[in-house]
C-alpha cells in the first residue's frame, strides 16, 4: 500500500540548497583532481572508463543524495 | 569551457539548465528525457555518438535521484522493478541488435522511423482520448466518492489479472493481488526493446504500459518506471563508454541541474491525481514522434 509522506516547503528548500551545493562542489572536485586521469582512461582504457562513468554518476546521484539526508537531520536537531 | 573527451567548447550554464528542465520533466511524469536532452546537446555541436551515450550517462543520475524521491514517497514498487530488470535488459539487447540488424537493410531508417512514428502519435491520441473518457465517467456520477485515481480502461488490467499463467506473483504497493511473471516480462520487454531500439530509457512508452495493462497506479508507475530507467540507461551508458561514446564530463555538468530538477519533478506529483498526470504526459510521445519526423528529414530519408 501506498504511504503517505507530506513534504513543507522550507525544509524542503534547505535540502535543495544542500543538495544543490554539493552536486556542484562534487563536479569541480572530479574536475579538478580527476579530469586528467578520467581523459587518460578514455583514451587508454576503455573498459576502466565505462565503469569509472557509471560509478560518477552514480555517486553524484546517490551518495549526495545520502549525505544531504544526514545533513538535513543535522540541521533540523540543531 | 573545454571537455577534452568529446573535444568540444559549450557554456556549462546551458548544460545545467537544460539538464535542470530534463530533469523536472523525468521526475514530474517518470521519463528519462533523452527526446530533449538529444537534441539540447546536438544543437550545440556535440557529435551524434556522443549525444546518445552522453544523454544515457546523465539519465542514469536524474533517474537515480527521482527514483530515490518517489521511494521516499511511496511511490516505486521495488518487486515490480526489480522483476522487470530481466525483461528490460533482455529487451534492451534485442533492440540494439534489431538495430544493428536494421542498418544493413535498405530504407530501413523510413520504414521503421514512419512504424514509430504512427506508434507514438497512437500513445499520445490513446491517452488523450482515455484521460478524456474518464474525466466524463467522474463528471456523469460527480455526487459519488471519486476514487483518486482511476481510468475508463480499468477493464484491460483487470482482464489481464485474469490471465493463470504461472508463476503468479502477488505487488501489494501497486494493489495488486495476482499476477503473472509472463505478463511482467512482456511488457518490460517490450519497453527494453524501444529503449535499445531508440536509445533512452523509453519511459514513454513503459509507462502507460505499466498504468494500462499492469494496472498500476499512476504515481507508482512513475516512480517504478523511474527505476526501470535507471537499469537501462545503466546498462547502455556502460555500452556505449566501451565503444567511446560517452563525454562523463558533460554528462556530470548536466546532472548538477537534472538532479534538483528531478527532486522537484518527483514532489510535484504529489499535487496532481492520475488521470491529470496521464494528460500532461499525453503530449510527450508526441514530442518523441516530432523528433524522428525531423531525424527522418534531416538524415535524407524523406527528401
Amino acid at each position: 500500500m501506498k504511504q503517505q509522506t507530506k513534504f513543507t516547503i522550507g525544509p524542503l528548500l534547505v535540502e535543495l540548497v544542500i543538495y544543490a551545493l554539493l552536486v556542484t562542489l562534487y563536479f569541480f572536485l572530479v574536475l579538478y583532481f580527476l579530469g586528467g586521469w578520467i581523459k587518460q582512461l578514455f583514451d587508454q582504457h576503455k573498459t576502466v572508463y565505462a565503469f569509472v562513468s557509471l560509478a560518477l554518476i552514480v555517486g553524484q546521484g546517490f551518495l549526495l543524495e545520502i549525505l544531504t539526508a544526514v545533513l538535513m537531520k543535522r540541521v533540523r536537531w540543531r | 569551457m573545454n571537455f577534452l573527451i568529446s573535444g568540444q567548447h559549450i557554456n556549462p550554464i546551458y548544460l545545467a539548465v537544460t539538464g535542470f528542465l530534463i530533469g523536472i520533466f523525468g521526475g514530474f511524469f517518470g521519463v528519462g528525457g533523452s527526446f530533449l536532452a538529444g537534441p539540447a546537446l546536438y544543437a550545440v555541436g556535440v557529435p551524434m555518438n556522443f549525444v546518445v551515450g552522453t544523454d544515457l550517462a546523465h539519465i542514469v543520475g536524474k533517474s537515480i535521484v527521482a527514483a530515490k524521491k518517489h521511494r521516499t514517497l511511496g511511490n516505486v514498487d521495488i518487486k515490480l522493478g526489480m522483476v522487470m530488470v530481466l525483461g528490460t535488459i533482455m529487451g534492451v539487447e534485442t533492440g540494439a541488435q534489431g538495430i544493428e540488424y536494421f542498418k544493413r537493410q535498405a530504407n530501413v531508417n523510413l520504414v521503421v522511423g514512419s512504424v514509430l512514428t504512427i506508434v507514438l502519435v497512437s500513445i499520445s491520441a490513446f491517452i488523450f482520448w482515455e484521460v478524456w473518457r474518464t474525466s466524463e465517467m467522474q463528471s456523469r456520477r460527480k455526487k459519488k466518492r471519486k476514487k483518486e485515481d482511476e481510468s475508463a480502461f480499468d477493464h484491460v488490467p483487470k482482464a489481464v489479472w485474469r490471465i493463470k499463467l504461472p508463476p503468479m506473483i502477488e505487488l501489494p504497493v501497486s494493489d495488486i493481488k495476482k499476477l503473472s511473471l509472463w505478463v511482467i516480462m512482456f511488457v518490460s520487454f517490450i519497453g527494453g526493446i524501444f529503449s535499445g531500439f531508440l536509445g533512452g530509457g523509453a519511459g514513454y512508452i513503459r509507462m502507460p504500459m505499466l498504468v494500462y495493462i499492469l494496472g498500476v497506479p499512476t504515481h507508482v508507475a512513475v516512480g517504478t518506471d523511474l527505476f526501470e530507467v535507471v537499469i537501462s540507461a545503466g546498462y547502455g551508458t556502460v555500452s556505449h563508454a566501451l565503444k567511446g561514446n560517452v563525454d562523463i564530463m558533460i554528462a556530470l555538468v548536466m546532472h548538477t541541474g537534472a538532479a534538483i530538477g528531478a527532486q522537484i519533478g518527483a514532489l510535484l506529483t504529489e499535487r496532481f491525481s492520475g488521470p491529470r498526470i496521464r494528460l500532461a504526459f499525453a503530449p510527450l510521445p508526441l514530442l518523441g514522434a516530432a523528433l524522428l519526423v525531423y531525424n527522418l528529414f534531416t538524415r535524407g530519408e524523406l527528401k
